[in-house]
This record gives structure tokens, C-alpha cells and sequence, in this order.
């Protein structure tokens, strides 16, 4: 079954064509990855999705439920989360309240029960409590709860950021470069860890990477991206050997 | 998070019932000073004052500390309190034969800043920092014109002759409803978003907040506060112009705010009071009194100049000391902390619960 459907999107800067006639279907319960050079337009593509930006045209669909024209939390209320490029956590707040406040549109209360602290607020207040421990204690971060969220080292940011990725429940996952900045023995541990989160949490995943030994490891299929058009796409095997890739991007020799 | 960890400090925090029963001997000296005046009317009057800036500071922090934006409206919002408690209590409530109805008024001042507010949020969906702080700012002077220019209710002579309604047991009723309101706001999924918008708004949005709900909340409920000091105020004072809602108004909140600390209830608590108590200390009169226990070699020079010219040195002070206290805590005496006490206790022990949950889970991720 279909789970996203992008159709003849296009995104302007000004006069600047970020992403010209990107077409996409991703299956539900399939693992895609986009790669591309830098300025590609691949952060674009997952800004468009989310609605940060608004495409100029075409549509993007979630199943049935056109994306373009809905605000970001219209759309991750549908189930879609992400993650960030540069880590944007909420530096200043605790590791819990960062994952507590990727529950707001989980919560059932009014201004008014908020407000005087009565009806729904205790119960609810108190299962997301629970789900946010339990996000964290599978991400190894439990005993850190009461922490600054700047405070903890790089490696716990980026996990930090896909359980409050984690915490909206999505159904749809976009991961920004998660290998960014970690060593090959950190990226195996990731590789094994975005299967693992996959079946536990039954995601489709669509990610953005540069390490190569990433996407060709456990992408199913891949989409090619430069200058905002669409290079080519396939799975691993096609892609590693098409000339186009070969000479846009992979350049000269092997792929790790 | 709060590093210290001593003994004797941890369990002072972890015994909750003294707030309460500090509430309770507080309504009650609010009952009992007044009545059979424990304390002189002068002191009384601070105390009031001292009440009423609380309100104003714990409000202004929601949208200032909390939300990280520069809001220079709270004495706009304040004015529209003052003058509909005031026209209320003047013109329509029959309030000489039932007092009783006072809190109404209060409730009306408080409600029409908030209709207000509601309206000074929208520009908030679009701009933010220094330009939301001219839109602001401009709103200030929009309420002050125009209450200038009805003649109805007095113009720029203002209204005279306000009952007194405003007592001590009052102030002490609004200003704890105030710190509870605002507390039970931000330990909820909206003060939680109100937090995440100042740290990162896209960031805030993408994580499921309706951002532009949680601003308009804000800003009610910052408001809505903010008109109910201005009631107070007005039925204390006993006469209002629009003049005495000006800027200078914002900022005396404004220092207060960030003397005490950003997004702290306990910080706007201890900066009200420290602010508007060390105002009064300044004022020559009762400096004199409280160094007249000097010897006289002592006292003698220090009254001839420094004492007497005390009311212009004043404002020397305690600007310096702001100045001082910025550049030493940035974010204010209590800046992003809180007094134990005011966390709800779920919150408490979420922060520090370091039993295992859901151990079925297993990931791989070795770190």
C-alpha cells in the first residue's frame, strides 16, 4: 500500500529552483534513502513534506490527505516525525520535557482542565510520563531525564532526537542525516539500530544520508538527487552501478 | 536542575505540606493585620503594592521568560483592567450596598485584558523579538490615546475618587490565584509548548504544537492577569489617569522580570518583592529611620548629604544594581529555575526516577 505519494512537486527560492518535478512514491513499511550532493534539495524535499515550506506546486499526499497547505503540526499530528541535519533539540529543557513535548497532539485536555489542573489533566499527564520513560529507557537515556538536553554528549543528542522523533508516534520516520558526525563502528551500531526501531515501532522510514555504507547497508531503494531533479532510482545494486550516479555524485572508484 | 544537594536543604524540599500551611497563615495575617493593625497603614500600603507587582511580574514572565518574546504591553493590558473594574465599580455595579461585588469587577478587568490580548497575540503568529516588541509597543500607546480621547471617562484628567475596595486580604486572594494559575499553565502541555516556542519555534511545530494556540494562551492568560492587578491598582490608588499606565509602567514589570529571573515563578516573586521593597527602603524618610541606630559621628554626615538627596539617588541605584545583577546572572536571580516547591510533584519525581521501565525492550545500541 501506498503510504506517501509525491507528484510533480516543485519548490522556488525566488527565482531559484530548489526542487524541479520530484515525483515519489514510498510503500508502507519500506526503508527509501535520498542521497545527493550538497544543495541537491534534499532537506528541501523533507521540508516540503512537513510543511515548513509550502511546494509551490504539485501535491504530496499522506494515503488520501493532501500535505500541501497544512501548517508542520497539522502534519506531524498525522504521524509524520523527524528528525534534524544540525541537532535541534530544545537545549535548555530536560531530556523528559523534549520528549514530553513531542506529545502535545497525544494529549487529551482543555486550556481550562490545564489551567486549574482538574478532569483529564492527572491521567494524562501521567501516561505521557510513562510513554516518554519508556521511549527513553529503550534509548538508553532514562537515568538522564532530569538533565539539560545541551548538556548531553553528542551521540545521546542524536538519540535524544529520534525518541522525541519517536515520541509523536509516527507512522511516517524522515531522518536527516543520522550518521552525521559518527565514527564507522557508530554508524554499524546505527545501521543495526534505525532496522531495529523500524520493526519494534512498524515505520516507514525515508532518510537522508551521505555515508554511503548506510544507505547501500539497509536502504531498499534508493533516489538519486542534483540540482533538485531526479538522477535515478532503484535499489543499492542499480543504483552503485548506474553511470549517471557514478558521475554526479559517487565520482571515480568503489563505495564503501 | 537544582546541583545543590544538601541534607538538610533536600529534606526541608521534600516536606510539600508547608506551603499549604504557610497559605494558611498568610490569608490569615492577610485577615488579621489590617483589622486589628498589627502593622502601620504605610507598611500595609507596600504590602499591597508589593502584592499587585507579583501579579504583574508572574504575568509578563509568561510571555517574556517563558516565551522568550519582548512584550511591552502589560501596562496597556493593565490600564484596560483599571478603567473597566473602575467604570464598573463607579458607574454600574451598586457596589455601596454589596462591596461583595468587587471581586466581579476584578473578574471584568481581567477578562477585557484578555479579549485584548487575544488580539496583541495575532501579530505574535507573524513577528517576533524586536519587531513584535514595536508592535507592542505601539498597542501601549494605541489604549493610552484612546482612553485620552473619551471624554466619558475623564480623558487625559482620568477618574478620581475610586472607592477603596482593593484591602490586603484581597491582594493576597488574587496574587496566590495568580501564582497557581500560572504555575498549573506552565506545568501543562500548553506551558510546555509555550517553553519549546522559545527554544525553537519551527522545532516546536514540527513536534505536533499548535504554536499559534499556545500563543494565544499565552497571551490571554499573561493578559488576563495583567487586568486584574490594573483593578487592583485602581481601587488602591484610587484614582487613574491614563498617564500612570505609560511606559515607565512596562518597564518597572519589565526590571522586575528579569531582575528576578526568566521563566521562574519564584524568580517573579522574589524580584517583586526585592524591587518594589527596596524602592521604598530608598526613599530618604524611611532610609533615615533604618540607620538611625548609627552613632551620631556616622549618621550626622551621611543625613546632611547622601540621605536627603536620597529621592534623586534613588534612581541611580537601583539601575546600577540591575546593571550589576545583569552582568553577574544574565538570566535573572532564579533565571530558568525553580523553587521545589512550586513543581507538582509528578513532575518532581519524573525528572529523577531512575528505576527500570519496560525492560522487555531491548535495543541494540550499545552505548
Amino acid at each position: 500500500m501506498t503510504l506517501l505519494t509525491a507528484t510533480k512537486v516543485k519548490h522556488y527560492f525566488g527565482g531559484l529552483c530548489a526542487v524541479a518535478d520530484f515525483n515519489l512514491q514510498l510503500q508502507s513499511g519500506e526503508l527509501m534513502g535520498i542521497i545527493g550532493p550538497n544543495g541537491a534539495g534534499k532537506t528541501t524535499i523533507f521540508n516540503l513534506i512537513t510543511g515548513v515550506y509550502r511546494a509551490s506546486e504539485g501535491s504530496i499526499r499522506l494515503r488520501d490527505v493532501e500535505l500541501v497547505g497544512k501548517t508542520p503540526h497539522q502534519i506531524t499530528a498525522l504521524r509524520v516525525g523527524r528528525t534534524f541535519q544540525n541537532i535541534r533539540l530544545f537545549r535548555d529543557l530536560s531530556v523528559l520535557d523534549n520528549v514530553r513535548i513531542a506529545h502535545y497532539a497525544q494529549v487529551h485536555y482543555s486550556p481550562l482542565e490545564a489551567l486549574l489542573h482538574i478532569g483529564r489533566y492527572r491521567r494524562e499527564e501521567q501516561r505521557i510520563i510513562d510513554n516518554s520513560h519508556r521511549l527513553l529507557s529503550i534509548f538508553k537515556l532514562e537515568h538522564l531525564a532530569g538533565e539539560t538536553a545541551k548538556n548531553l554528549p553528542y551521540g545521546s543528542q542524536r538519540r535524544l532526537e529520534i525518541a522525541r522523533a519517536l515520541a509523536i508516534d509516527p507512522e511516517l520516520l524522515l531522518l536527516d542525516e543520522p550518521a552525521a558526525g559518527m565514527n564507522p563502528n557508530e554508524i554499524d551500531q546505527l545501521m543495526e539500530f534505525i532496522q531495529w526501531i523500524r520493526q519494534e515501532f512498524k515505520l516507514t522510514i525515508l532518510l537522508i544520508e551521505h555515508q554511503m555504507k548506510l544507505v547501500m547497508g539497509i536502504c531498499e531503494r534508493i533516489m538519486v538527487l542534483d540540482f533538485g531533479q531526479t538522477l535515478s532510482e532503484g535499489p543499492p545494486t542499480v543504483i552503485q552501478n548506474d553511470p549517471k550516479v557514478l558521475e554526479a555524485y559517487l565520482g571515480e572508484g568503489s563505495i564503501g | 536542575m537544582n546541583t545543590m544537594r544538601n541534607p538538610g536543604w533536600e529534606w526541608l524540599m521534600a516536606q510539600r505540606w508547608i506551603l499549604p500551611a504557610l497559605l494558611l497563615i498568610g490569608f490569615g495575617l492577610a485577615f488579621a493585620i489590617p483589622e486589628y493593625n498589627l502593622l502601620n497603614k504605610y507598611v500595609q500600603l507596600v504590602m499591597m503594592y508589593v502584592g499587585i507587582n507579583i501579579i504583574l511580574t508572574v504575568s509578563l514572565n509568561l510571555v517574556n521568560g517563558y516565551m522568550g518574546e519582548f512584550s511591552l504591553a502589560h501596562a496597556g493590558f493593565m490600564a484596560v483592567g483599571a478603567y473597566t473594574a473602575a467604570l464598573l465599580t463607579q458607574k454600574v455595579l451598586p457596589i455601596a450596598d454589596y462591596p461583595g461585588l468587587f471581586p466581579l469587577a476584578v473578574l471584568a478587568g481581567g477578562l477585557m485584558a484578555a479579549l485584548l490580548g487575544l488580539i496583541v497575540a495575532i501579530p505574535s503568529f507573524k513577528v517576533r523579538g524586536d519587531y513584535l516588541a514595536i508592535i507592542t509597543l505601539a498597542f501601549l500607546m494605541i489604549v493610552k490615546s484612546v482612553i485620552e480621547n473619551i471624554d466619558y471617562i475623564g480623558g487625559p484628567r482620568g477618574i478620581p475618587g475610586i472607592k477603596k475596595l482593593t484591602t490586603l486580604p484581597w491582594v493576597f486572594f488574587w496574587t496566590v490565584a495568580t501564582i497557581w494559575v500560572v504555575r498549573n499553565f506552565v506545568y501543562s502541555k500548553y506551558g510546555r509548548g509555550v517553553l519549546s516556542i522559545r527554544e525553537d519555534e519551527i522545532a516546536s511545530d514540527l513536534m505536533s504544537v499548535n504554536t499559534r494556540r499556545v500563543k494565544f494562551l499565552a497571551f490571554m492568560v499573561s493578559s488576563f492577569f495583567a487586568g486584574v492587578a490594573g483593578a487592583l491598582f485602581a481601587h488602591l490608588l484610587q484614582f487613574i489617569s491614563p498617564r500612570v499606565f505609560d511606559i515607565i509602567k512596562t518597564t518597572d514589570v519589565l526590571i522586575m522580570v528579569y531582575l528576578g529571573g526568566i521563566a521562574s515563578i519564584s524568580g517573579s516573586i522574589l524580584g517583586a518583592v526585592l524591587y518594589t521593597v527596596l524602592l521604598e527602603v530608598l526613599r530618604p524618610s524611611n532610609f533615615a529611620a533604618l540607620v538611625s541606630w548609627l552613632p551620631d559621628v556616622i549618621f550626622d554626615p551621611l543625613n546632611q548629604y547622601f540621605i536627603r538627596h536620597l529621592g534623586v539617588w534613588r534612581m541611580v541605584i537601583m539601575p546600577l544594581a540591575l546593571v550589576l545583577v545583569m552582568l553577574y546572572w544574565p538570566r535573572g536571580i532564579m533565571g530558568l529555575r525553580e523553587f521545589r516547591w512550586f513543581v507538582p510533584k509528578r513532575d518532581l519525581d519524573a525528572h529523577h526516577r531512575h528505576v527500570a521501565h519496560g525492560g522487555s525492550h531491548d535495543a541494540p545500541h550499545g552505548h
